[in-house]
């Protein structure tokens, strides 16, 4: 087994017998559906609303997540181990940003169908946006790996990371927003500006995985 | 070396005063009145400058945050925290001065369609973020190396969230200037001599406060051997 591979198991283990990340995220996003029911007193949503409502929603719970993710590290010693460990510490990167991408598709797989159930008249729009979707939590990842791991090592913990992170999620945020608003419209998706958002949410994931993968190893020394 | 520092400090200042000067007083004696807008379009060569050399100042920040990883050198921190530190200032003062110019111009405080004020804000509000990452990490070493992950992931953000905001409008609202090529040609002038004290001002205000750290970091050793030799 490769280290990559290692690292990315024991966190899948880890979480799979512990279940400390995964339903706590779901059952916030739930909760914030309901939430919004009555916050905007509308039982259908679509176009900008609907895409308003489920992207923070779902941002908000993969903070969640965020802040957890080192959490084991920390108070177990991770970090020792990976440091002292005859491999790249660039792979905890790696290994940790993927497990949060996997995270986020289960917690979308829970979440956007409970949404479409609550508040969508129709799916039509649902498959091309799981696209959208998906290059969203890549970009999550990225800067949520970066983000959690200063979090982690200050003293003030949870509370940095949503702080600096809502900012820096902002783009993602308008790509994801901007083109479920159309692929979320009333009458049936709509595919425009479809690529441009691609396109933006493509070149955030770049720039951060690039910027991720350049200064990890900096944050592991000691 | 800190004497010559002082001096060439005290050069700078006075340069400084000198070009910011001469950009103010082309700005209002000789660029002539808008058509449109009258006087109050005057703010234009606070609010712009400042904006210009705010977001470059960010940028520079990234830039020594880099090379502080690069080499290690606490000197290269301390420029890049400075560097951050006065673009805060500055950005703050970015955000008054273009609500007065929307609130004269659209007659709002604040104005959600126009791209390039939201996305100053964005970029501040992420920025404002830096001081409690700072001080929440007690370690020197280990503070020094997170402050500079965090400018340079900020750095890359400021044009990737500039290009993400103006793709979010559905048009753009009308402007004053396009770019610098659309102005008359004394208001041009007015503008880069602003633009140019402007960034000298950014230059004298990160260098003294270097200097005044550096000089206070002194004092703290001299009083240390005092204090180990009494």
């Amino acid at each position: 087994m490769t280290p990559f591979a290692a690292l990315l198991r024991k966190d899948l283990r880890v979480e799979l017998r512990t279940l400390r990340s995964l339903p706590a995220m779901a059952l916030f996003a739930v909760t914030a559906f309901v939430i919004f029911r009555f916050g905007l007193d509308r039982t259908t949503l679509d176009g900008d609303l609907a895409a308003g409502v489920l992207v923070p929603t779902l941002l908000f719970a993969a903070l969640l997540a965020i802040n957890r993710l080192f959490v084991a590290e920390r108070e177990e010693g991770g970090f020792d181990l990976i440091r002292l460990a005859p491999v790249d510490r660039t792979l905890l990167f790696a290994a940790k940003a993927s497990a949060l991408v996997i995270y986020l598709v289960v917690l979308e797989l829970i979440a956007v169908p409970i949404f479409a159930l609550f508040f969508l008249g129709s799916g039509a729009g649902l498959l091309p946006f799981a696209l959208i979707l998906l290059l969203m939590n890549i970009g999550l990842a990225a800067t949520g790996t970066v983000i959690s791991t200063i979090a982690t090592m200050s003293s003030a913990r949870d509370l940095l990371a949503p702080l600096i992170l809502l900012p820096l999620l902002v783009p993602l945020v308008i790509g994801a927003a901007g083109a479920g608003e159309h692929l979320l419209a009333a009458g049936g998706p709509d595919y425009g500006g479809f690529g441009k958002w691609l396109g933006l949410l493509g070149l955030y994931d770049l720039i951060f995985l690039l910027v991720g993968y350049a200064t990890f190893d900096f944050l592991l020394e000691d | 070396m800190t004497a010559l520092q002082s001096i060439t400090l005290r050069r700078l200042a006075i340069a400084t005063l000198v070009v910011m000067g001469a950009g103010y007083a082309l700005a209002f004696l000789y660029a002539p009145q808008d058509a449109q807008e009258g006087f109050a379009q005057k703010i234009f060569y606070l609010h712009v400058p400042l904006a210009i050399v705010s977001l470059l100042g960010f940028i520079v920040g990234g830039i020594h945050a880099i090379r502080h990883l690069r080499t290690g050198d606490p000197k290269h921190d301390a420029r890049s925290y400075v560097s951050i530190h006065i673009s805060i200032i500055f950005g703050l003062a970015v955000l008054l001065t273009g609500a007065i110019w929307a609130k004269s111009q659209w007659g709002e405080w604040w104005e959600w369609r126009e791209p390039t004020l939201v996305s100053f804000l964005i970029v501040f509000l992420l920025y404002a973020t830096y001081y409690p990452l700072r001080y929440a990490i007690e370690d020197r070493d280990r503070q020094a190396r997170y402050a500079s992950v965090f400018a340079i992931t900020a750095g890359a953000f400021v044009p990737l969230n500039f290009l993400a905001v103006r793709l979010a409008q559905p048009y753009i609202h009308p402007r004053t200037f396009s770019s610098s090529g659309g102005l008359p040609g004394e208001m041009l002038l007015a503008f880069l001599v602003c633009l140019a004290g402007m960034a000298l001002l950014w230059v004298t205000l990160v260098w003294f406060e270097l200097d005044a750290k550096a000089a206070s970091g002194n004092l703290a050793k001299i009083r240390r051997a005092l204090e180990a030799s009494a």
